[in-house]
């Protein structure tokens, strides 16, 4: 029982990581029907991001988790950058496939401008702590404070995330948007501002999840991102590519599948029994766990 | 109201549009009809700035509206049905008509125009909570109509409306239409439904492979011989 907890929460956390990735592809994949292979590497960005301003944070008397909040502007930023200069001029001139492209060569090129940035190099550096140690065990379970943290935060902003897109303009415009542009133009809805919108929220996320991540695997490099990126790439097209609560499901079940699987079966086979089980979604069902495939009514 | 003068638009090297002229003025209804393919959606399409033109110029009340980013058309007070509907499927009916307020910031204005469209369509109302894509075509068409209406616009671009629905609903549609028209809205109707479009129309204009082949009062089009034959079944 201790034993199946303990891998409860492990799964529960992983997967609370993987949703906050997830839905970064998810989102830009809802508005422009693009995988943004680069998405993974913002975590990088915002691990190194986390690394240069952690030492101002205590330096100023503040938390050191507080840095996030230069690291979500910081990944934003590089998510707007990256439509900007790459997506947005590709797509008005090539086909999805070219596009796809551009965020393959995106993702190459971040991971390799990183490590020509002298104060990154080609060597990982350990982040220093971001959250108190500690814990307290329950029932045979240890429960430490950065896995209680990562789920109650991704809860947190997932929960905030759903709000945005329901209540909010422009989380309504960002629907608009994903199920029908043409007509999100009739409304006098701005396609290329909400679609930067969303790269800049679906990047932040991807920051936020670089902190969870961080505070329990210290050590950030360059390629970080590519295994972090594509599993939960794989948690969104599972849950259902361009769902928010697709991502949100994917991400969990990704999580507690590579948790159990550690536990119970082998620690080698976790990528392997992660990538059966999205063939084997995708098998049963082929818009993912909670993608329909609804024809167009004319 | 609205003025084109000699509009060309092309699809690559397809030339969709060979130079058209036409206008229609405040208060009127104008049903520009044709076959398949002729470009009367194309036309409307252009309006809307959702396709580019290669020539020529289209204004609203003088208003140039080829330089007018298309997402701020709406803004000039014209508001476009699309061909197919395209209400948003995921979002329920009322939230289908909030997005065509998506410019109005005055929430009573919102309140009033989401009223307004509920008296024109009951079955609306009855269905606010319902998805969008759950909605029967009819009634699609309704919603898309009402969340055309819901900034209050002086002119509405109506596409193909009766297009796949039974003759009842039809019937209904244009009813509404010209419930529309009699309040005052300045209607281009594009529609393959010639005989009913042109019942109901002050004017038209027939579009024939991307030229205007004929113009003139509406009455005047439903007794001409040749568009009784290439149109009108008769």
């Amino acid at each position: 029982m201790g034993v199946f907890l303990q891998t409860l929460f492990v799964g529960l956390r992983l997967g609370s990581v993987y949703a906050l990735i997830a839905l970064g592809y998810t989102m830009v994949y809802g508005i422009i029907r693009l995988i943004n292979f680069a998405h993974g590497d913002f975590i990088m960005v915002g691990g190194y991001t986390l690394i240069f301003t952690v030492p101002l944070m205590t330096a100023a008397g503040l938390p050191a988790w507080l840095a996030v909040v230069i690291a979500i502007a910081v990944c934003a930023l590089v998510g707007v950058g990256v439509e900007l200069v790459a997506y947005r001029p590709v797509r008005r001139k090539g086909t999805g496939m070219t596009a796809l492209i551009t965020a393959v060569a995106m993702s190459l090129f971040l991971e390799n401008l990183a490590q020509a940035i002298p104060a990154i190099g080609p060597n990982p550096i350990i982040a220093s702590q971001l959250f108190a140690p500690g814990g307290f065990r329950v029932a045979g379970v240890t429960l430490d404070f950065v896995t209680i943290y990562t789920i109650a935060v991704s809860a947190a902003v997932m929960l905030l995330l759903y709000v945005f897109t329901q209540k909010t303009r422009m989380g309504r415009a960002m629907r608009c948007v994903s199920e029908d542009k043409s007509a999100a133009v009739l409304m006098g809805i701005s396609v290329n501002r909400t679609v930067l919108t969303t790269f800049a929220v679906g990047s932040g996320l991807s920051a936020v999840a670089a902190l969870m991540y961080v505070a329990q695997y210290p050590k950030v490099y360059t390629t970080m991102g590519s295994l972090l990126g594509l599993k939960a790439f794989v948690a969104a097209v599972a849950g259902g590519i361009g769902l928010i609560p697709g991502a949100m499901l994917g991400g969990l079940v990704i999580g507690l599948v590579e948790s159990f699987t550690t536990s119970y079966i082998s620690s080698s086979l976790t990528d392997a029994v992660v990538f059966l089980i999205l063939i084997a979604v995708l098998l049963i069902k082929p818009a993912g766990i909670l993608g329909k495939n609804v024809g167009e009514k004319v | 109201m609205l003025k084109i003068e000699d509009l060309h638009v092309s699809y690559g090297a397809v030339r969709a549009i060979k130079g058209i002229s036409l206008e229609v003025d405040d208060g009127e209804l104008v049903s520009l009809i044709g076959a398949n393919g002729a470009g009367k959606t194309t036309t409307l399409h252009t309006i809307s700035g959702l396709v580019p033109a290669s020539s020529g110029s289209i204004t609203l009340d003088g208003k140039d509206l080829r330089k007018t980013p298309p997402e701020k058309i709406i803004g000039l007070g014209l508001a476009h049905v699309p061909e197919g509907r395209h209400v948003f499927a995921r979002m329920s009916v009322e939230e289908n008509l909030a997005m065509g307020a998506y410019i109005v910031r005055d929430k009573a204005k919102i309140k009033r125009q989401l009223d307004m469209v509920y008296a024109h369509f009951p079955r609306l109302a009855e269905r606010s909570r319902q998805l969008a894509g759950t909605l029967s075509g009819g009634e699609q068409q309704m919603l898309a109509m009402g969340r055309a209406l819901m900034t209050e616009p002086k002119m509405l671009l109506l596409d193909e409306p009766s297009m796949g629905l039974s003759p009842i609903l039809v019937k209904e549609i244009f009813s509404i239409i010209r419930e529309l028209h009699d309040a005052g809205i300045t209607i281009l109707l594009v529609e393959q439904n010639a005989k009913m479009a042109l019942a109901i129309s002050d004017r038209a204009y027939v579009l024939e492979t991307g030229l205007i082949s004929m113009s003139g009062p509406a009455q005047e089009l439903l007794h001409d011989d040749k568009v009784r034959r290439a149109y009108l079944g008769a």
